[in-house]
């Protein structure tokens, strides 16, 4: 079976249970949401100000909930044993890996493309000509976030406190995504919104760094 | 036993005279004056870090390929040592930026790679505290181990790009970069011993995770000899 075959089956599988259950995207959303509202307390949000803090906000948010939602995806096979019956399968560990990792960013992206309306009509930020633009420097950013995150959730879940644990070793792993997606952002809700060069391109670098690290080490870590 | 007392002795010789070098040997510096000095162990302690950062990243990769426990052992003990020589690189640049530039901290590229490395190696070492198995726990912080490893330079390049203020490197920085050569054998001098300070201390502790390894193996084989003593009985009961 190609690995492309193997990683839609899991990710079939991963879209079925949630579609079943519509537990993660609600509660992801609704942290995501409750984190921006009281993000306005923090500040006061007039149109400039929003400008200056509203990528950094929109970026804890998203980061805040995937650390929180990415827990269950390799957490909740270990309850009945499920990964080592995936692993007993003959397909490739790094298609389990991968089709989790696509599960988790239609799930996180969904819950973006809830948020960001949201957030625009809150902190009153005009999304008109840049949409296009966002939804690239979204899916760069929300790429590390899954691929680094899924792989953690993969670690934390052999570990005791795994639900504590997978923020404390993803979010400083992430500060530089963080860093580039909220300055590539910044640069688009300014004034004149323009597409940083440079903070897209160590975005991508992010994501092709940590997806190889991860599909060389698949192996490892889903052994037995 | 003997040469460990040796090398120990030694170690205490050079850092004393590295020390001494620093304080009294390098000359004055013409802006900072006195807390210039302490740059001496500052750099040095980074030097100590990325030697003992780079043994643990071999360690990690040469345990998910051999197996053999005894790279475990270096990665956990590289990265212990590694966080001690961090956390002393931090706390001498704090105390030379309050003095220097005004200020305690700032959020500059070196600084800020620094405490997220500090931050990621503090998170390798709870992960490893919450893992019960032993493969296991040496499998998964060696991934983890290796992820940190990677991110080091990313967390670098992105806050250079950002903002930085720190002063630009001047030891190899050719011959116009202003550095009296006394200043630059005390420097190499304090480096090379923080260096070998950092390995002795490295070995001692690889050592002590080597006779923790034995240790569990010895309690196991008592348990299980324990065991069959016990039940031992039970088959000539039956």
């Amino acid at each position: 079976m190609t690995l492309a075959r193997a990683a839609a089956i899991i990710l079939t599988k991963e879209l079925r249970l949630e579609f079943r259950a519509r537990e993660l995207l609600t509660i992801t959303v609704v942290f995501a949401l409750v984190i921006v509202v009281l993000f306005s307390f923090a500040f006061d949000p007039t149109a400039g100000e929003s400008r200056r803090y509203g990528p950094g906000l929109l970026w804890i948010a998203f980061l805040f909930a995937g650390s929180l939602m990415l827990n269950p995806s390799f957490a909740r096979e270990q309850s009945n044993q499920t990964l080592d019956a995936l692993r007993m399968a003959p397909i490739s560990p790094f298609a389990i890996l991968a089709g989790k990792m696509l599960a988790n960013l239609m799930f996180l992206g969904v819950a973006e493309l809830i948020l960001v309306p949201v957030f625009a009509v809150l902190y009153n930020i005009s999304l008109a000509g840049i949409v296009g633009r966002l939804a690239l420097v979204l899916l760069l950013g929300t790429v590390g976030l899954v691929v680094t995150g899924t792989v953690f959730s993969a670690v934390a879940s052999h570990a005791r406190m795994r639900e504590l644990l997978l923020p404390l070793l993803l979010l400083p792993l992430l500060a530089p995504l963080l860093i580039a997606a909220v300055e590539a952002t910044a640069a688009l809700f300014a004034e004149q919104p323009s597409l940083d060069r440079a903070w897209l391109t160590l975005l991508a670098g992010f994501d092709i760094v940590f997806l190889t690290a991860s599909w060389l080490l698949s192996d490892y870590l889903l052994e037995e | 036993m003997k040469a460990r007392a040796a090398i120990t002795v030694a170690a205490a010789g050079l850092i004393f005279f590295a020390g001494y070098a620093a304080l009294f040997i390098a000359p004055d510096e013409a802006t900072m004056h006195e807390i210039q000095r302490v740059f001496y162990f500052h750099i040095s302690l980074w030097t100590g870090m990325y030697t003992a950062l780079g043994l643990a990243f071999v360690g990690n990769v040469a345990w998910l390929v051999t197996r053999q426990p005894k790279w475990d052992w270096l990665g956990v003990s590289a990265v212990e040592v590694g966080v001690v020589c961090c956390t002393g690189g931090l706390i001498t640049g704090v105390l030379w930026g309050k003095p220097a530039w005004g200020i305690w901290w700032t959020w500059d590229a070196r600084l800020t790679t620094c405490f997220i490395l500090w931050l990621l190696y503090i998170s390798y070492l709870i992960l490893r505290g919450l893992i019960e198995e032993p493969p296991r726990r040496a499998t998964l912080s060696a991934v983890f181990g290796i992820f940190a490893f990677l991110d080091a330079p990313l967390v670098y390049v992105s806050n250079r790009l950002w903002r930085t203020q720190h002063p630009a490197p001047v030891l190899f920085g050719g011959p116009d970069a202003g550095l009296d050569p006394r200043m630059v054998r005390v420097m190499l001098f304090c480096m090379v011993t923080v260096v070998i300070v950092t390995l002795i201390v490295l070995v001692d502790r690889y050592r002590l995770e080597g006779m923790r390894h034995e240790l569990d193996e010895l309690q196991l084989a008592a348990e299980a000899r324990e065991f069959r003593l016990n039940s031992a009985p039970f088959k000539e009961s039956l």
